[in-house]
C-alpha cells in the first residue's frame, strides 16, 4: 500500500533521515520505534507528505505522492499527529468536521453524508457525547480521541499516527491503541514507548540516527541487543503472560554509560 | 441562537442603527421622518412619484451629508472585522489587527504618497486606494517576515514586529504631509492616522463597497481552508490544504481590503480586532459564520461609533479613531491579561 526507497532528509548540515526504505501492506498496523531525536517523526512526516524527501521516493498504491494532487491524498490518508495548543476554542464537532474538507466543494454547506460521517466518526471512538463540547474543556485523552475521529472522518484507508499515547496515562494509551486496531484501517505508527509497540503492531522498524537498523515482526527486532544498540539501556524481553506478545522490563547498572 | 437568527437580528439592528445615525445631529430629526426621506428617495430613483412633505433643508442633511457619511461607516466597519477575522487566522493569533500590526499604518503611507506627489493623482479616489494598497501589501509582508522565528510566528514577537512597523510606517506618514508642502493636507494629517469619516460624499462609496462584496466572496470561498488554517499549517496540509499559498493569497485580499478602507477613512483601530473576538463568543470559530456575523457586527459597531464621534463633543467633532482606541485599548488589555491568566493555570 505504500512503499518508501532511499528517503534523505537533512537540515543545517545534518542528516536527520538516511536512505530509508520501508513498506506497510494492506491491513498491517506497522511501528516505527527509535531513541528521541532519531528521525522517527521526521520521516513519517516525509510519508504523510507534509515533508519533501531531498532524495528518494515514496508511492502509495504505486502512485508517486508528490504527483499526486493534495485533496487526492487528504482524501486517501490521515494523520494524527502530535497536538498543537490553539488560542481558537471549536467544538468537537466543528473539529471533526474540518475531516471532511477535502471531500468538501468550495461553496457547498455541509451534505447529510457530512454530517453523518461525523456523527459515525465520534461515535467509533466513543465520543459521541462529546459533540457539542468546546475542545478546551476536554481532557487530553478525550482531545486525542476527537482528533482521531477527525482523522476517521477523512475516511482514510492508511492511518498515520505521530506518537498518539503521548501525555496520556497508561489507561488511556491501551485505549487509544485498542480502538487503532479495531478500526480495520492500515496504520503507520510512531510510538517510543517499546511495550505499547510490542503489543499492538504487527510489525516494527528500528531507527536509530537517522536509519532504519532493524525490521520485523516485534520478537524480531526488539532483542536486547537491539534495544542496547539503539537506547542504551539493559533489558529482558520475555513473553507477556496474558497477552503472549513480547515484553519487556529495563534496567540500567551502576557504571553504565559512564 | 443559530447562526440565521444572528444574521437576521443584526440586520434589524444595523438598519435601526443607520436610521437613528442618520436622525442624530445638531440638527435634531426623528427617525421616522429620516427613514420617510430615504424612502421617499429610493423610490424615486426606480420611478415611483414621491410627493416629499419634509423641509428641503432636512433632505439635503438627511440624503446629501449624513447618510453617506453613515453608509461609509457601515462598509468601513465591515471590512475592517473580516480583515481582523482573516489576519487571525493568518497568523493563529487572536490579537492581530490590521492597526495594530502596521498595515493599516502602510495603507496611510500609500495614499498619502499618492497624494503628496501627486504620480497618479488624476485618477482620484483609485489612485489614492491603489496606493494604500500597495503600502498596506509591503507592511503585511514586511512585518509577517519580521516575525517569524523557525516556520512559527510567536506572538510577542508579531506584536512587537507590528508595532515597531506601525510605528515606523505612522512616522514615515507624518513627514510625507509636513514636507509635502500642502496645507489640506497638513490640516488632513489626523485623518489619515486617527482615521475619520467627515464629509463622505456618495460618489466615494462605490469602490469601496465593490471591494467589500467581492472581499466577502473570495473569503466565503475560503472558509474551510481558513477553518484548517486555525488547526495549524500541519493539520492544514494533511487535510488537502496548502497553507504557504493560502497565506500569500489572503495577504493580497486582506491588503486589498484594508488599503480600500483607509483610503476613504483613514487608518481606524481596533475595529479588526474587538469584532472578531466579540464574534467568536457568539457563533464560535467556524468561518462560514463568523465572516458573514464579524462583517454585519462590525457595520454595526462603527456605525454607532462614528455617531458618538460625530454628536458627543458637537459643535467640535473628534476622528472616529480616538473613540475606537478608547474601546479598543483596554479590550485588548483585558485580552492579554486572560491569556496569561489561562497560560498560568
Amino acid at each position: 500500500m505504500l512503499r518508501a526507497q532511499g528517503l534523505c532528509w537533512g537540515a543545517g548540515g545534518r542528516q536527520i533521515v538516511r536512505d530509508a526504505a520501508l513498506h506497510v501492506e494492506v491491513g498491517e498496523c506497522v511501528g516505527l520505534i527509535g531513541p528521541n531525536g532519531c528521525g522517527k517523526s521526521t520521516l513519517l512526516r516525509i510519508l504523510y507528505r507534509v515533508l519533501a524527501p531531498q532524495r528518494g521516493q515514496v508511492w502509495f498504491e504505486g502512485q508517486d505522492i508528490w504527483r499526486m494532487e493534495p485533496r487526492a491524498f487528504a482524501r486517501q490518508t490521515a494523520v494524527l499527529a502530535q497536538a498543537s495548543a490553539t488560542a481558537f476554542d471549536s467544538t468537537a464537532c466543528e473539529a471533526v468536521m474540518l475531516g471532511r474538507l477535502p471531500h468538501q466543494g468550495r461553496f457547498a454547506a455541509d451534505s447529510a453524508q457530512d454530517r453523518r460521517m461525523v456523527h459515525e466518526s465520534l461515535a467509533r471512538v466513543g465520543a459521541a457525547g462529546l459533540a457539542g463540547q468546546r475542545m478546551s474543556t476536554l481532557s487530553g485523552g478525550e482531545r486525542q480521541r476527537v482528533l482521531l475521529a477527525r482523522a476517521l472522518a477523512q475516511e482514510p484507508r492508511l492511518l498515520f499516527l505521530d506518537e498518539p499515547t503521548n501525555h496520556l496515562d497508561i489507561r488511556y494509551q491501551l485505549e487509544l491503541m485498542r480502538l487503532v486496531r479495531g478500526l480495520g484501517i492500515t496504520v503507520l505508527v510512531v510510538l517510543h514507548e517499546l511495550n505499547i509497540a510490542a503489543q499492538f503492531c504487527d510489525r516494527l522498524y528500528l531507527m536509530q540516527a537517522g536509519a532504519l537498523v532493524a525490521s520485523g515482526t516485534p520478537r524480531a527486532v526488539l532483542t536486547p541487543e537491539a534495544i542496547h544498540g539503539a537506547f542504551g539501556v539493559r533489558s529482558v524481553v520475555d513473553e507477556h503472560p496474558i497477552t503472549g506478545r513480547a515484553r519487556i522490563a529495563y534496567w540500567m547498572d551502576a557504571h553504565d554509560n559512564e | 441562537m443559530k447562526t440565521s437568527a444572528w444574521l437576521l437580528t443584526l440586520s434589524a439592528l444595523l438598519l435601526l442603527a443607520v436610521l437613528a445615525s442618520v436622525a442624530w445631529g445638531s440638527a435634531q430629526l426623528d427617525v421616522a421622518q429620516v427613514w420617510a426621506i430615504v424612502r421617499g428617495q429610493v423610490l424615486q430613483r426606480i420611478g415611483v412619484v414621491v410627493t416629499p412633505d419634509w423641509p428641503v433643508q432636512h433632505f439635503q442633511i438627511v440624503w446629501m451629508i449624513r447618510l453617506p457619511r453613515v453608509l461609509m461607516a457601515m462598509l468601513v466597519g465591515a471590512g475592517l472585522a473580516l480583515v481582523g477575522v482573516v489576519m487571525q487566522a493568518v497568523v493563529r493569533n487572536p490579537l492581530a489587527d490590521p492597526y495594530m500590526l502596521g498595515v493599516s499604518s502602510g495603507a496611510s503611507v500609500g495614499a498619502v504618497s499618492v497624494l503628496a506627489w501627486g504620480v497618479f493623482a488624476a485618477a482620484g479616489l483609485y489612485a489614492i486606494a491603489a496606493g494604500a494598497f500597495i503600502g498596506a501589501l509591503a507592511a503585511t509582508v514586511l512585518v509577517y517576515l519580521l516575525a517569524q522565528q523557525g516556520g512559527r510566528i510567536p506572538p510577542a514577537r508579531l506584536i512587537l514586529s507590528g508595532v515597531a512597523v506601525g510605528y515606523m510606517l505612522m512616522g514615515v506618514t507624518s513627514l510625507i504631509v509636513i514636507t509635502s508642502g500642502q496645507r489640506d493636507l497638513a490640516s488632513a494629517l489626523m485623518t489619515w492616522t486617527m482615521g475619520s469619516l467627515a464629509s463622505t460624499q456618495w460618489t466615494a462609496l462605490g469602490l469601496p463597497a465593490a471591494v467589500l462584496l467581492a472581499g466577502m466572496a473570495l473569503l466565503l470561498a475560503q472558509a474551510r481552508q481558513l477553518n484548517a488554517l486555525l488547526a495549524g499549517d500541519e493539520t492544514a496540509a494533511t487535510l488537502g490544504v496548502a497553507a504557504e499559498g493560502l497565506r500569500r493569497q489572503l495577504f493580497v485580499v486582506v491588503s486589498l481590503l484594508t488599503g480600500v478602507m483607509v483610503a476613504v477613512s483613514g487608518a481606524i483601530g481596533f475595529v479588526g480586532l474587538v469584532i472578531p473576538h466579540i464574534t467568536r463568543m457568539l457563533v464560535g470559530c467556524e468561518h462560514r459564520r463568523v465572516l458573514p456575523v464579524s462583517a454585519l457586527l462590525g457595520a454595526l459597531f462603527l456605525v454607532l461609533v462614528d455617531g458618538a464621534a460625530r454628536t458627543w463633543f458637537a459643535p467640535m467633532e473628534i476622528p472616529v479613531g480616538v473613540i475606537t482606541a478608547f474601546i479598543g485599548g483596554p479590550f485588548f488589555i483585558a485580552m492579554l491579561w486572560r491569556r496569561a491568566a489561562r497560560e498560568e493555570r
